[in-house]
């Protein structure tokens, strides 16, 4: 069975922007990249656990507002040279509906 | 596609860093050859002394090794001499090798000079350039005796000591009248000289070698000199200066003229061609030091990658002598000449010797002997061409006294950071010893502190230990770290542009939204990073207010917020008190907040009002809305508060009536952006009891007026205000605060603070505009009135439902059959 849920129209997210949505398993981050890619991730930095949903998005990635850690939108990897990853969740828009995974 | 080929000839420290910065930036666009005439991998060949000395390993000195090589897919040919190029074929020849290019990079070094005296080709007579020298030298010193050094510059008095750390007899000849000429003038020259005496090392200047005779097994027996002297020689070194190597580029016709002759983009006269290091002539100047490589490989890197952006433009150099328990620095023009003065100091039995060469108010020169310890202070000073002016008197002093520091926390010594122990803290915020930066330096090869700065998070927060890190940096990797220069440096890495040339353009283009300015100044990256994105925000609202777009997305999360994160993701809240000042119905409404909210933590700020600490984002709202009081912009680049004393109004010392001072000034500059956060604080007499000596802005009241004072801090580093002016009346306090504030946010660089920026660029300069010029006093107040007016609360507009897709969670998620799935939240 399909785990997909429609969560919010693109435009309620703002550009180079997120949303959270809460989620049992610990709130989500939506990220509106400036192209329009949609991406989520696990609200919790893998540096302190950081709200990554608050920091600065800039091409595909999130700098979180604790520490300055960089992570990739698409794949919740921290940059070089730091280490760790937070959860990716698939994402999809369809007809300015964004669909995540859960 | 097939990738394209880059063939590196030169195996070195400049070739090797351009491979680096090559991969950063583009990793996948070349196939890469390196040849190497040593059979090595790359290897810090400034710290060949310290091996020879008996201080190192030559592996403690290797910057790559073979591993390293393979893990970048680089085809390393080590101890191949290449000896044509073929530029019609694009070939690279090398014995047997013939290797096709796209581009080729030279990085062939320099060669030593050797004397074309008689029985220079003696056995046991060598130069001093790489390891195999170095080892020759360390199995002489076991079997050997007499050494001679001909040449007493830095590396001939390194190669020296080394000997005789070794045990060897030594003695250094010289043909000038006093050793390290191009480093020291000879006041300096002296003094070091008698302290290598005290080690033991002979010397003989003025002389000039005339002839090496050998010794009846063949090996060089002696050194003869003109005026018929003579002194046994085991062992020669010639170390009287290096020649750019030249020969490949110039048999295959490439223009050179003392250097491999290359452009601001480092291209050789065939611009397929580049060349880096010492083997490269740029301006007329081949650098043998190792941070104007480091500079060139960089811009190398830059147009190989075919990103074409930035320029070599010639470095500034200073030079440090890696004798142990000798410390020498030298910098610029330390000899003077017309139109400037020399400030020195000369203890002779303390064994200090400082020189410090003005010319109209800038430092252009520097000797230092015995005390080296604000070397880097004083090359920075010189290299971003400082005035100083209002430091002059305590110049010569240092850093921690002409800066009044409480010396970094106590860091201020640069013998500190070799004295302590690896165990000890260095960076107090992120808790990063000294052992774990070594290591990191080790490990990664780093040599600069943005480098420090990412891989051990170590100065990147507070920066308080920034000059305790850098100088265990300049202590592990030696004479191949220099202080980055502050005014020249790219904003980030998303351009090449500083900040000046950011505002510059901002205000000379006319540009009003992030998109046109990364458009306008070719920005790396499609939007930005989280460093430049609010830099230049706060750059184009200042510049141009009520034109420029204001972006909440970059901004940090405090200011699209209106409040401050916390550890735990929850926000404060301090609502404005003016001047300090409250009623009892605000703390009432304050404590019902407090407990309809069940804020867990209420507290008393430094500056006079009331944090709620532990808020949810979404109740943010809500919260503003009940406490019904303006936003004090505690999260901000911003105006923060004006700190207030009782005054006249109670007090009975008073002069002035400081809170309804404060209570002005506060409201005529809310909602002010600013480069960084500022603070003011109002006296009512001298005793000060705001505590005015260590605001953005303090005024304290006497008898007969005001008192301005500018630039204290009380933060990181505790920094006492400037007196700037007095002035009679209140209007007056007014007007000259607003045309200070509003000139350090037309001028200074984002992230700044007042004290910084007045260090910069000198108060002189800043008090003739403002106190000395009427007008263009006035038209300053007048722009910051004109920026501010119109100014909204920011909370009062979010309870009114701005942005409420900030506070505001995403609703349940619904499944494909549309059913709303609560549970899962």
């Amino acid at each position: 069975m399909s785990n997909w849920h429609k969560v919010c129209r693109l435009d309620e997210i703002p550009l180079r922007g997120s949303r959270v949505l809460p989620h049992e398993a610990g709130s989500i981050a939506v990220f509106r990249a400036a192209d329009d890619h949609v991406f989520a991730l696990r609200d919790a930095c893998p540096h302190k656990g950081g709200p990554l949903s608050q920091g600065i998005v800039h091409g595909h990635r999130v700098t979180c507002p604790m520490h300055g850690w960089n992570v990739e939108l698409d794949s919740g990897e921290a940059c070089a040279p730091d280490h760790g990853c937070a959860r990716r969740y698939a994402t999809r828009v369809e007809g300015g509906e964004v669909w995540l995974e859960l | 596609m097939e990738k394209q080929k880059l063939v590196v000839v030169g195996n070195g420290m400049a070739g090797i860093r351009a491979v680096e910065e090559l991969l950063k930036l583009a990793p996948d666009l070349y196939d890469i050859t390196v040849f190497g005439a040593e059979p090595h991998g790359n290897y810090n060949r400034i710290l060949l002394s310290p091996v020879l000395a008996g201080e190192m390993t030559l592996a403690d000195i290797v910057l790559n090794d073979l591993d390293w090589y393979r893990n970048n897919g680089i085809t390393l040919h080590a101890g191949k001499k290449v000896t044509k190029i073929d530029r019609v074929k694009r070939l690279v020849i090398a014995d047997d090798l013939a290797v096709p290019y796209d581009r080729l990079l030279l990085a062939t070094g320099s060669t030593p000079f050797i004397l074309p005296v008689p029985g220079k080709d003696l056995p046991g007579v060598i130069a001093y350039r790489d390891i195999a020298d170095t080892e020759t030298m360390i199995a002489a010193a076991a079997n050997h005796k007499h050494a001679v050094v001909i040449g007493a510059g830095l590396l001939g008095l390194e190669a020296a000591n080394g000997l005789r750390l070794r045990g060897m007899d030594v003695t250094v000849v010289h043909l000038l009248d006093w050793i390290m000429e191009r480093q020291l003038d000879q006041a300096g020259a002296d003094m070091l000289q008698a302290s290598l005496e005290a080690k033991g090392l002979k010397f003989l200047l003025g002389k000039q070698t005339e002839m090496l005779t050998a010794a009846p097994s063949g090996r060089v027996g002696a050194v003869r000199f003109k005026d018929g002297a003579e002194i046994p020689a085991d062992l020669v070194v010639m170390a009287a200066g290096i020649r750019p190597n030249t020969a490949l580029a110039e048999s295959a016709g490439l223009y050179c003229n003392r250097g491999i002759v290359v452009t601001d983009t480092l291209q050789t006269y065939d611009p397929k061609i580049y060349a880096v290091g010492e083997c490269a002539a740029h301006r007329g100047t081949a650098y043998g030091l190792v941070a104007p490589l480091f500079e060139q490989a960089k811009v190398c890197a830059n147009h190989l990658a075919q990103h074409g952006i930035g320029r070599y433009q010639g470095s500034v150099t200073s030079t440090k002598l890696k004798v142990t328990g000798i410390d020498v620095f030298s910098a610029g023009n330390f000899t003077g000449g017309d139109g400037t003065e020399d400030i020195v100091l000369h203890d002779r039995n303390g064994g200090i010797y400082k020189r410090l060469v003005i010319e109209k108010d800038k430092l252009i020169g520097a000797v230092l002997y015995g005390d080296t310890a604000d070397g880097g202070w004083y090359f920075q000073l010189l290299k971003e061409g400082r005035d100083i002016g209002a430091i002059r008197d305590h110049l010569m002093f240092g850093d921690a006294f002409a800066n009044n520091h409480v010396g970094d926390v106590g860091h201020a010594g640069a013998s500190q950071a070799a004295a302590m122990a690896d165990t000890a803290e260095v960076c107090g915020c992120n808790g990063v010893c000294k052992g774990t930066i070594v290591k990191a330096i080790r490990e990664h090869g780093l040599f600069t502190l943005d480098d420090v700065r990412k891989h051990t998070k170590a100065s990147s927060s507070c920066g308080s230990c920034t000059g305790l890190v850098e100088q265990i940096l300049a202590s592990t990797v030696g004479g191949a770290y220099q202080a980055a220069d502050r005014t020249t440096k790219p904003v980030c890495g998303c351009t090449d542009f500083n900040h000046n040339e950011v505002r510059q353009a901002v205000r000379s283009m006319k540009l009003l939204s992030l998109d046109a300015a990364f458009k306008a100044l070719d920005w790396r990256t499609p939007d930005g990073c989280a460093t430049c994105r609010p830099a230049l925000n706060y750059y184009l609202i200042s510049t141009w207010p009520h034109e420029a777009q204001d972006d909440p997305q970059s901004r940090f999360i405090n200011e699209r917020a209106h409040a401050n994160i916390q550890k735990d993701g929850t926000y404060s809240v301090v609502p404005r008190m003016w001047g300090g000042l409250t009623t009892p119905d605000e703390l009432r409404r304050i404590a019902d907040v407090a407990e309809k909210y069940k804020v867990p933590t209420v507290k008393v700020t430094g500056g006079q009002r009331i944090d709620l600490l532990g808020i949810k984002k979404e109740d943010l709202p809500g919260v503003w809305q009940d406490l019904g009081m303006p936003s004090g912009h505690a999260y901000g680049k911003s105006i923060r508060t004006v700190k207030t004393c009782v005054g006249s109004e109670h007090c009975r010392f008073g002069t002035q009536k400081s809170m309804s001072m404060g209570v002005e000034l506060e409201k005529m500059l809310f909602g002010m952006w600013s480069p960084h956060k500022v603070k003011l604080a109002v006296s009512g007499c001298p005793r000060n009891c705001a505590e005015a000596g260590i605001k953005d802005v303090g005024v304290i009241g006497v008898d007969s007026g005001w008192e301005l004072y500018v630039a204290g801090n009380g933060g990181i580093k505790t920094e006492v205000a400037e007196f700037f002016c007095k002035v009679g009346t209140r209007e007056e306090v007014l007007e000259y605060s607003a045309a200070f504030l509003q000139l350090y946010r037309e001028e200074a660089w984002y992230l700044e603070r007042t004290v910084h920026w007045v260090q910069r660029v000198g108060l002189d300069g800043i008090r003739s505009r403002i106190v000395d010029d009427a007008e263009q006093r006035k038209a300053l107040h007048q722009r910051l009135l004109y920026a501010l007016q119109g100014t909204v609360d920011p909370w009062a507009e979010r309870t009114q439902g701005v942005a409420r897709h900030e506070f505001a969670p995403l609703p349940a998620p619904i499944d494909i059959n549309g059913e709303r799935h609560v549970e899962l939240a």
